[in-house]
């Protein structure tokens, strides 16, 4: 499972993603999808319920197999760079009732480093206490991870997606139910990933956040419906083929009828 | 009191019987952590009683009963491996069906063997005091085994129980890893039988688990407490059956199972009396902290 890195670690990556197709039962999810992502870019990805948006990370780490065309990493074919892609989960997708601290769960974001047979090093371990710090939960390192508020589980879990030191992170809904320290320090961190070019793509339902502080946005219902500036891609009418129905426009501005809430089976069924 | 502890061992098979049913308690305890934590508890009952197509062949063509039902367990762990990979079905619809099925053959095969003797009861309900210094030796041999690949892939098992998505994201062969954990479970199965039967074998994997899973915060100190618990069962389960005359499987299984009670209701933090104690103002506190933070 080991090649060779000539990468360091924490180097900016561009992503290539050219004609993917995904089909779930012979029902596709996803229909040639076409973009790039220029090194340590911060992509919003935007689209309603089902729009193919985890689909999408899924197949960027490899959980699912795509039809045609390409995905690139570093000019590389997908798989090709092995642990240089992170994938933040949305966070009812494990069992928080498991017999773990919140070091337990970060240390777990090195295993794959560390290689068959390998304990964690002290290396390790300091690198686990830095992204503890990094998302301000040091304090809560030997908690079980059953004490933990939701903002608190869905730091752990991108402390965990920092200590894999990835170059490209990927983050399904982290914003979803959260209190707002939790997601400023969300904010604050994705502004340190920035200043070390690390590229982030990060799915959302929250309009004015991918507005406000993502570099592109990636407008998505199975295929791309736009991709560029939230200036370009936020159009009454680019919205209103993503949204559809779900799309109530007052005057000038457009107002999307936020699918947050949705139950939990078509959240499920979005997978 | 000592000569009440020590008298027992003044006979052999006492002796062989209480380190056969050691080992198999530590072992079921250990390994019976993963079947709590991912929901198998299932799998143990479908494993004991899926080796019973191998016991009968086994018998019919006058081979080792062990390894014939060691065969049967692998080839249904691999099997309920094999219909739930991808989540074509549920595993525990694999269990179920393979389960079921296997028992009908067992059964089949057993109902042409006109006059089966005791050593197929034995296998049913166990028989400890029966184990003979080969048994030992085979049980010794799987228990270090199975226990050493436990310790090597400690890290590997506990991601794809708690996060299989992170598993495979890690690039871990994470169906290749399943499929070790199923047949590991299949021979502590096997092991198994001979003190508590097929029975009894579900409990001896769950019910020790269970009680440490209480009792614990963090997985190797559940294993280590599991363990304990485990030994302590079947060492005093055995001593029950010595002194008053009562089947040795069950005896074991009853004080694991008196043990969880116990812990069910006096553990701290998450026993029933504790829970009780703090009620509802505790918890109006939980969630305003949860607020603040």
């Amino acid at each position: 499972m080991k090649t060779s890195r000539p990468l360091t670690n924490m180097q900016p990556a561009r992503l290539e993603i050219e004609h993917v197709s995904v089909a779930y039962n012979g029902q596709p999810v996803l229909c040639d999808v076409t973009f790039h992502v220029p090194h340590g870019a911060r992509v919003a990805v935007v689209g309603p319920n089902g729009a193919g948006k985890s689909t999408l990370f899924k197949v960027l780490v490899g959980l699912l197999p795509w039809h045609g065309g390409r995905i690139l990493i570093h000019g590389q074919p997908l798989g090709h760079h092995h642990d240089c892609v992170a994938y933040v989960p949305q966070r009812e997708e494990v069992d928080w009732r498991f017999p773990l601290t919140v070091s337990d769960v970060v240390m777990m974001g090195r295993y794959g480093r560390l290689g068959w047979l390998k304990r964690p090093t002290k290396e390790d371990h300091e690198a686990v206490r830095r992204c503890l710090e990094q998302m301000r939960i040091a304090d809560l390192a030997q908690r079980p991870i059953q004490e933990l508020s939701g903002g608190q589980q869905q730091r752990v879990f991108l402390a965990r997606a920092l200590a894999q030191e990835p170059h490209i992170l990927l983050m399904d809904e982290p914003f979803t139910a959260i209190d707002i320290t939790t997601q400023e320090t969300i904010m604050a961190v994705l502004d340190e990933l920035r200043a070390q070019q690390v590229t982030v793509l990060i799915s959302t339902h929250d309009l004015n956040l991918a507005a406000a502080h993502f570099d592109r946005v990636l407008l998505l219902n199975r295929r791309v419906i736009g991709y560029g500036t939230a200036q370009e891609v936020f159009t009454q009418k680019q919205l209103m083929e993503a949204f559809g129905g779900q799309l109530l426009i007052l005057g000038e501005g457009a107002v999307v009828i936020d699918q947050c809430c949705a139950p939990e089976a078509q959240r499920r069924s979005r997978a | 009191m000592i000569t009440w502890l020590t008298a027992p061992l003044a006979y052999g098979f006492m002796q062989r019987g209480l380190l056969a049913s050691l080992m198999v308690g530590i072992l079921c305890a250990v390994i019976g952590c993963y079947v709590v934590l991912r929901g198998m508890a299932f799998i143990g009952d479908a494993l004991a009683h899926a080796i019973l197509p191998g016991i009968a062949i086994a018998y019919l063509l006058k081979g080792n009963l062990l390894i014939g039902a060691l065969a049967a367990a692998v080839l249904v762990a691999l099997g309920i491996g094999f219909f739930s990979r991808q989540g074509t079905i549920k595993e525990d619809t694999a269990i179920g069906i393979l389960f079921a099925a296997a028992l009908s053959l067992g059964v089949l095969l057993i109902s042409t063997i006109r006059t089966y003797a005791v050593d197929l009861t034995h296998i049913l309900f166990g028989n400890v005091l029966g184990v003979s210094t080969g048994d030992l030796r085979l049980t010794g041999a799987l228990t270090v085994l199975v226990l050493a690949t436990i310790a090597l892939f400690y890290k590997e098992f506990l991601v794809i129980s708690f996060d299989p998505v992170l598993a495979t994201t890690l690039r871990l062969p994470v169906e290749w890893l399943r499929y070790l954990m199923l047949i590991l479970l299949a021979l502590t199965v096997v092991v198994s039988l001979q003190t508590v039967g097929v029975g009894l074998v579900a409990a001896m994997l769950v019910t020790p688990g269970a009680t440490a899973y209480l009792l614990t915060r963090r997985l190797p100190t559940m294993m280590a407490v599991a363990a304990l618990i485990g030994a302590f069962s079947s060492i005093s389960g055995l001593y029950i059956s010595f002194y008053w005359n009562v089947a040795s499987g069950a005896a074991v299984v009853l004080v694991a199972t008196a043990i969880f009670l116990a812990a069910f209701l006096f553990a701290p933090q998450r026993g029933a009396l504790w829970q009780w104690r703090r009620g509802r103002q505790q918890a109006v506190l939980a969630q305003c902290a949860e607020k603040e933070h």
